[in-house]
């Protein structure tokens, strides 16, 4: 891996998010190098790469994890951090740093078979919703409205072939207003949040989700950037949902954030990939500290 | 202009393209990924796996 470039872009999808970051760059006369991560190989004992830093926009979560600490372990300062990207990554990670935070959640669970499963949503009651621990857009999330539907969905997750399959994760549903809110946080500073409606209980963008913005209030505010400093992540959509009481619990923590959809509900009040270059070029360490 | 591989069916470039960057056929739907830049290739873009995310 050579470059001339001294920031590196990681990302074996180009995407529009990806490539509103490549303009932003060139507004600004950076110079940087797109590292598409299929490519990239490291030695343990390779000299220093050429980059100062690197923005980590890849897609796969293994590959982005992985080429963060590659990317770290000579010295590339990388956003989001390899740490930030293996805890968003891991929904059950997510879950234990939001609680050592006392950050609000909905009730979850662990089980480490699928056995154990059935007994964790038992407890956690119904109707309950199992998740895959790594994986996005809503992908094989289940709602789980008995025990009848547990039992067999559990049976289908115990045939599945990879050990990680097995552990399962268990969340309480939570019966929200037809939307949920996505929150933009780069560097601790809350960028804005939008409404994400759909006629389906899976509120993602990737799955038609229609967003409009929403107004930050200073306890959402402070839930966003908790949940940023707990996951330790530079750059992260914040994902909350409002309860039968109104009372706002936090989902989850992305780390390689999608922002098509916030931007377009967002209009001119806010330029994210700017800030996303800004925030990698010069305010990495003021948020570290 | 470029031929879908896909379905054959014709796909506009970007005004910019860059390599790596995904492109919708109109015709089949099939996402494609362009492969270089000069002379232009497409081919039909990765499935999506089961990590793929934010």
């Amino acid at each position: 891996m050579t470059s001339p470039g001294t920031l590196a872009v990681v990302a074996s999808r180009i995407r529009t998010d990806e490539k509103r970051i490549f303009d932003a760059l060139d507004r600004r006369a950076v110079s940087y190098v797109h590292v598409d991560s299929r490519t990239m190989w490291s030695s343990a004992d390779i000299a220093p790469l050429p980059w100062d830093r690197a923005l980590n926009r890849e897609i796969g979560h293994v590959r982005a994890a992985y080429a963060a600490h590659s990317l770290e372990a000579v010295g590339t300062l990388v956003v989001n951090s390899a740490r930030a990207t293996e805890v968003c990554g891991d929904k059950w990670r997510t879950s234990m740093a939001l609680r050592s935070a006392g950050l609000p959640a909905p009730r979850t669970a662990l089980a480490l078979t699928p056995t154990a499963a059935l007994t964790a949503i038992e407890e956690i009651g119904y109707p309950a919703v199992l998740k895959p621990l790594v994986g996005s857009w809503g992908r094989l999330v289940t709602f789980v409205p008995d025990r009848q539907v547990a039992e067999t969905v559990l049976e289908y997750i115990a045939a599945l072939p990879s050990p990680h399959s097995h552990v399962v994760y268990v969340q309480e549903f939570v019966d929200k207003p037809g939307r949920d809110i996505r929150a933009l946080v780069i560097g601790g500073e809350v960028l804005g949040a939008v409404y994400r409606r759909s006629e389906e209980w899976r509120t993602n963008v990737a799955r038609g989700a229609v967003t409009e913005r929403c107004e930050v209030t200073d306890d959402m505010a402070k839930l966003v950037y908790g949940a940023a400093r707990a996951t330790e992540a530079d750059i992260a959509g914040v994902d909350l949902v409002e309860d039968e009481d109104g009372r706002l619990l936090i989902l989850e923590v992305n780390d390689t954030v999608e922002f098509s959809g916030f931007q377009h509900a967002m209009g001119d009040r806010v330029d994210v990939a700017g800030r996303i270059v800004d925030h990698v070029l010069t305010g990495v360490h003021k948020w570290r500290g | 202009m470029i031929a879908c591989p896909e379905c054959e069916a014709t796909v506009d470039l970007p005004d910019a393209p860059r390599l790596n960057e995904i492109l919708e056929c109109g015709d089949c739907h099939a996402e494609l990924e362009i492969l270089s830049l000069e002379p232009t290739l497409v081919g039909l873009a990765p499935e999506v796996e089961e990590d793929w995310g934010e």
